[in-house]
């Protein structure tokens, strides 16, 4: 076992002479493995390098279209939206479950803001509008899975369909593109950019639901791993039993959790009306799917326990950088599918064989 | 002395099942019983009613003389009942610092701001695995522990409270020699600093040594009680089986 960070052996040698206060230190600083083996064994890393190296070959063969400032800033915007979804899975994925409503939970948001614009009020009730549209729904989730113990599948499967049927039925199937005096400031929120470099005809420049997804990604790793609220999510996912043993509000958790998923797909569901100027009932159709696929490519485990924040943001971009290069290389749309189904797998089935060797 | 825990006509069913059958039973301060039985006798439920974990049917439990009713293993454990339970209810994805500290935290406060203070609970379970002598590292994650280390970090969780009464279901099942030894010493440790322990074992040799006095399960129904000193392994199989009727 080299892998062990030294410990004072017990048998005789020149350890006896070390103190107890020694050895107990030793003890306690001591870890299975050290930070960077811990780093190595964690999957988001991995997929970091891969997302690295697929950046490097495009920039390589296509300096042109791939490698610019414009496509950057294309690429971060579409996948923030994602990003931010995830996030919100991770949280439900690390406690053992999963919510699927998640893209109808968009497209109500959409909706519900794209009404409240449209009859006239400002940009700050079409917001809060919109999370607490989300809010209800998560928390119909959540006691539906935490209080009456139906499975998070069957829940939030009901809840995709329902979500999805109010949202058409609210906009009576039209799309809702006249917003009134508060529609500039809400699309500012989905559409509006910092430029940080500038130079000849380019320009660096970031979105703002970038800009977003980077702040909730470092919000949600500290909670994570800094709060008591984080730890329980993983040992819920853990052993829903020893949490709730020892004491844990297991049923409050789990709500908070579905809760803060529907609040963050509501969150994508706003910034993306802003970024494209109109409310349609649609939006989000299938994107459960991939807000599932990018936090499961960044290393959350759908059994529960393990999932990070840094991982749902880099399985986001994953994602969206395949779909671009894959695009940019001339390779017909239709593929797109195909490579990001094969990603995921074999993210899942790499995770498995470390986590055996680890 | 007035009794840690004393139980009068504890019945529970589970539907047309009986697990428990009026089954009485008292503990004092700084003794050891043994709990003892076949799979099936009410063992474990014994010791989940008097955790907290499910209400009795009927029947009476006090503690120091108090009549207490619980319904979590929370509101027993501020009345100072720990429990290390069979499966030991630890959370694998974990560290050992985490398991011991789930649910009561060490916190740093700032406004109405608190973070987890890792460095004092990795400070502190390192101290509590020190006193169990265990090797334990309060930073590794649990999935990759030994029997003997998960054990000590189920019972490390009882010493963060200072609890009056411990109830151990089967400890010392899934470790190897050494590391029984330790946790029969553990045991007289907690005995020693006042603790009453029950103590639900399979294995004869572990409760004639570290027991006081042996109860003995059989159908829900207690049909031994005596001290230590005025059985032995014999009699207790044979009360066990059946084949002793009563004692």
């Amino acid at each position: 076992m080299s892998r062990e960070a030294p410990l004072p052996a017990k048998s005789d040698g020149p350890a006896q002479s070390l103190s107890h206060a020694a050895i107990d230190q030793a003890l306690l600083d001591a870890r299975e493995k050290s930070l960077f083996q811990t780093a190595l064994s964690s999957q988001a890393l991995w997929v970091t390098v891969a997302l690295a190296l697929i950046c490097l070959v495009m920039g390589y063969l296509q300096p042109e279209s791939f490698a610019t400032p414009e496509n950057f800033y294309n690429i971060t915007r579409n996948f923030s939206f994602i990003g931010i979804m995830a996030l919100g899975m991770v949280a439900v994925i690390a406690t053992g479950g999963i919510d699927l409503s998640v893209g109808s939970i968009m497209g109500l948001v959409a909706v519900v803001c794209g009404l409240t614009l449209q009859a006239g009020y400002p940009w700050w009730a079409a917001f809060l509008d919109g999370l607490a549209a989300g809010g209800v729904v998560g928390l119909i989730n959540g006691l539906l899975v935490a209080e009456v113990g139906l499975s998070s599948f069957v829940v939030t499967l009901g809840m995709l369909s329902i979500a999805r049927s109010v949202a058409v039925v609210l906009s009576g199937n039209r799309m809702i593109y006249n917003f009134g005096p508060g529609g500039p400031i809400f699309k500012k929120f989905g559409s509006g950019e910092i430029e940080f470099w500038h130079w000849g005809d380019h320009s660096l420049a970031l979105s703002y639901p970038l800009l977003i997804l980077v702040a909730l990604t470092i919000l949600f790793a500290v909670v994570l791993k800094m709060t008591a609220w984080g730890r329980y999510i993983l040992a819920i996912g853990g052993n829903e039993q020893a949490a709730l043993l020892t004491g844990v509000p297991v049923k409050r958790v789990k709500i908070q959790c579905y809760v803060v998923s529907a609040l963050a797909a509501a969150l994508a569901g706003i910034l993306n009306v802003g970024w494209s100027g109109s409310a349609i009932n649609a939006l989000g159709t299938g994107y459960e799917l991939l807000a599932i696929s990018a936090a499961v490519i960044g290393g959350a485990n759908l059994m529960g326990g393990e999932g990070s924040a840094y991982g749902a943001l880099i399985g986001a971009a994953l994602i969206f950088v395949i779909r671009n290069a894959l695009l940019m290389a001339g390779v017909d749309s239709n593929w797109q599918g195909t490579f990001v189904g094969v990603f995921l797998v074999a993210a899942v089935y790499l995770g498995k064989i470390r986590a055996k060797r680890a | 002395m007035t009794a840690v825990l004393e139980l009068k006509d504890i019945v529970k069913h589970f539907g047309a099942i009986h697990a428990l059958n009026q089954v009485d039973l008292s503990l004092n301060p700084g003794e050891v019983l043994g709990l003892m039985g076949d799979n099936g006798a009410g063992k474990s439920t014994l010791v989940k009613v008097v955790a907290g974990n499910f209400p009795p049917t009927s029947g009476e439990i006090r503690l120091a003389g108090e009549p207490v009713h619980f319904s979590k293993p929370v509101e027993a454990r501020e009345k100072g009942v720990e429990a290390v339970y069979q499966d030991l209810a630890l959370c694998n994805n974990l560290s050992a610092s985490a398991n011991v500290f789930l649910g009561r935290e060490i916190k740093k406060r700032f406004g109405p701001i608190a973070w987890l203070d890792h460095r004092a609970m990795a400070r502190r379970a390192g101290e509590l695995f020190g006193e169990l002598k265990s090797e334990t590292r309060p930073r590794d994650l649990v999935k990759q522990m030994s029997g003997g280390q998960r054990q000590a970090v189920a019972i490390a969780r009882t010493r963060l409270s200072k609890a009056k009464l411990v109830l151990m279901d089967e400890p010392t099942a899934a470790i190897s020699v050494r590391q029984v030894a330790e946790v029969l010493d553990l045991i007289r440790r907690l005995r020693d600093s006042g603790m009453a322990i029950m103590l639900i074992s399979h294995r004869m040799p572990d409760v004639f040594d570290v027991c006081d006095r042996v109860a003995v399960m059989r159908r829900g129904r207690k049909v031994a009680d005596k001290p230590i000193g005025s059985t032995s392994p014999e009699e207790v199989t044979g009360l066990i089986t059946g084949a002793i009727h009563v004692a």
